[in-house]
């Protein structure tokens, strides 16, 4: 509702004439992680519209890809955006639209997911996938024995979780610590915990867990409490949620480390966006890749948002 | 003696029918002890049962709100926005009240009455406006993943942590080793077996199922009795929130994600006519258990892709109902 209004109050406002445009299109907070980055992106944009006089923002949010390409029509046709940034539902189905926005002459920031084509856009910033798997595989080569038994609970099948999974696996190679499962916990608490019940009914033996996601993490530790085996095993989630930081920082057992994934890169995005907008000729086109960090409880303060609601 | 074979095979054709559900759901146990010998362990058999309850609660008022001609596809959407409000509310009364269970108490209650607002609301939309149940439905649905999505400023409401630890033993507790889930669950199904098969308002609703304005002349008061299913399915969905909530003591937007189609499945697997007119309540409870089953079943082993997970369970969800169809046909 909220955002709806100010997305409402955006399109009904006068423009004058000199007014630079930029459109923001960004997938629907449809769990915690998109949800932060709605938090982000609303805060930027209303920052920068303090902060720059001629500057104007439509920030939509897409609950899929066909309704995000019908977003972006509408954007160029209804407002005549000066700049698009744009975090792709799917890389396939956007690829398409965004290149006819780029040929137009709109300046084109691309968040996070990837166009299926190179050269499209003006900016790219994006997390590192593959670092978010490899540093999370090599916690488990230096603290896992050889022969040590994992589960992993994955992603929403997607490239993303495909690419962080092939790091991960690529980081336990050699090592002898074997996978026992990977199954599908769709970044979903509800999910993950159904699926770690599963995996505790099946193994009776498990050393470590890589949940892959802190939402994830939070319904397999559920479960792990629920089957009292709490002593057995620890948990490896990942992105950076504030309950997962406290309990790092605060020296927990079950969850000794955590991988960052920070969802507040939508405003690195934005922000660049308006520098590149704002300031003609001003280099700022290239990629901007944001790697991804091990939380530990050493440096865990430094990660802790109080006001983040992830 | 030619006499008594043929009552035999009417005897048998009205068996197969009934059977269909019951032998898919045993095809799948047999499934399971072959593929897993954990399957039949106390702790699996409980977290499928338990974790079935919640769909099963809100089946058993689906199959009331099908038999009588409805359909409601806003039960998930309704289930995640009373998790949401029912976690804000304690939270919010948690610093007036000083914790202990009376927290606990206005939490249950907040669920339930929600429930019965926006299960009457969906009713009232139904028969006094006289729009679909699917145009109804479909509009609550998105008006209440909405709502929670903006009550949770599109994160997730978390419970208070001490208020958890004492909520908890909701779901994780229960007597003689049975979880509360699971009794909640039995207690339902078996009140709602009894509803549909030994009172008025069970053989209205299948009255009006069959044909309204026959039902109408024979002095069913359809409008009232149409309102009520929806309002019953409403309650049983704060029923199951309550439940629900102790779980993870989370709810966010992608809480309650098709649990209503899963509940119209197990509802359709169980033998209830989707065009209503028939409705069996105790079919509707195998067909929640199959549906658990197979997704349990297939995180037991490693025999297909999880990417076919789908595929699967709509496979076997058209052949349950195939089975009992052809009994029906024969």
């Amino acid at each position: 509702m909220k955002r709806l209004a100010l997305t409402t109050a955006l399109v009904g406002l006068a423009m004058p004439l000199s007014a630079e445009t930029i459109g923001v299109s960004i997938p629907a907070a449809t769990h915690g992680w998109a949800g932060a980055l709605n938090f982000h992106a609303e805060r930027t944009v209303e920052r920068l519209e303090e902060q720059y006089e001629d500057l104007d923002f439509v920030l939509t949010t897409t609950p899929d890809p066909g309704t995000q390409v019908s977003d972006l029509e509408d954007m160029v046709a209804t407002r005549n955006i000066d700049a698009l940034v744009v975090l792709p539902f799917e890389s396939e189905p956007l690829t398409g639209p965004i290149q006819r926005i780029a040929e137009s002459g709109t300046w084109v920031t691309v968040v996070d997911r990837g166009l299926s084509q190179e050269g499209i856009e003006d900016l790219y910033v994006a997390g590192d996938n593959e670092s978010f798997g490899r540093i999370a595989g090599e916690y488990f080569v230096e603290n896992l024995e050889e022969g040590a038994k994992v589960v992993v609970l994955r992603g929403i099948p997607t490239t993303i979780d495909n690419e962080r999974v092939e790091a991960f696996q690529g980081a336990l190679e050699g090592s002898g610590i074997e996978i026992l499962a990977m199954e599908h916990g769709n970044w979903s608490r509800d999910d993950a915990f159904t699926v770690m019940q599963d995996y505790l009914s099946r193994y009776p033996e498990i050393d470590a867990v890589w949940a892959s996601d802190d939402d994830m993490a939070v319904g397999a530790i559920a479960a792990i409490e629920q089957a009292d085996r709490t002593d057995e095993m620890w948990v490896v989630g990942g992105a950076g949620m504030k309950e997962m930081v406290q309990r790092v920082s605060e020296g927990d057992t079950m969850v000794p480390v955590d991988v960052t994934y920070p969802p507040s890169m939508i405003s690195t995005a934005i922000e660049l966006t308006a520098l590149a907008v704002m300031n003609e000729g001003l280099p700022v086109s290239g990629d901007f890749i944001i790697a991804s960090e091990l939380i530990t409880q050493e440096n865990a303060e430094s990660f802790y948002f109080e006001d983040s609601p992830y | 003696m030619s006499t008594a074979t043929t009552n035999r095979t009417g005897g048998m054709k009205i068996d197969l029918t009934v059977l269909g559900p019951i032998l898919a759901l045993v095809a799948l146990i047999v499934i399971g002890i072959l593929l897993n010998p954990n399957f039949l362990s106390y702790g699996n058999i409980t977290n499928v049962l338990a974790r079935s309850a919640f769909i099963g609660i809100i089946a058993v008022g689906m199959t009331f709100v099908i038999t009588a001609g409805g359909l409601d596809l806003s039960v998930g959407s309704m289930a995640a926005f009373i998790a949401g409000l029912a976690i804000l509310v304690m939270n919010t009364v948690l610093p007036s009240m000083g914790g202990g269970y009376g927290v606990i108490a206005v939490g249950v209650l907040v669920a339930l009455a929600a429930g019965l607002v926006a299960g009457a609301v969906n009713g009232l939309l139904v028969t006094k406006a006289g729009i679909e149940a699917f145009i109804v439905t479909l509009g609550t649905m998105g008006i209440y993943r909405s709502l929670v999505t903006w009550l949770a400023d599109g994160g997730t409401l978390s419970l208070d942590f001490a208020m958890r630890e004492l909520y908890r033993p909701v779901y994780y507790g229960g007597i003689f080793g049975i979880s509360w889930p699971i009794i909640v669950f039995a207690i339902v199904a078996i009140l709602g077996e009894i509803v549909m098969r030994h009172t008025a308002f069970g053989r209205h609703c299948a009255a009006i199922g069959s044909n309204e304005t026959v039902a109408r002349y024979s002095t069913v008061a359809v409008k009232r009795v149409k309102t009520m299913t929806y309002v019953l399915l409403g309650l049983l969905v704060g029923v199951a929130v309550v439940m629900y909530v102790p779980r993870l003591g989370s709810a966010s937007a992608s809480t309650g994600l098709l649990w209503e189609l899963e509940a119209i499945a197990a509802v359709i697997i169980g033998g209830t006519m989707l065009k209503g007119g028939f409705g069996r309540v105790w079919g509707t409870v195998v067909g929640v258990l199959i549906l658990s089953l197979i997704g349990n079943i297939l995180n037991l082993t490693d025999m297909v892709s999880p990417y076919l997970n789908g595929a699967i369970q709509g496979i076997i969800i058209i052949l349950a109902v195939v089975l009992q169809r052809k009994g029906g046909a024969e």
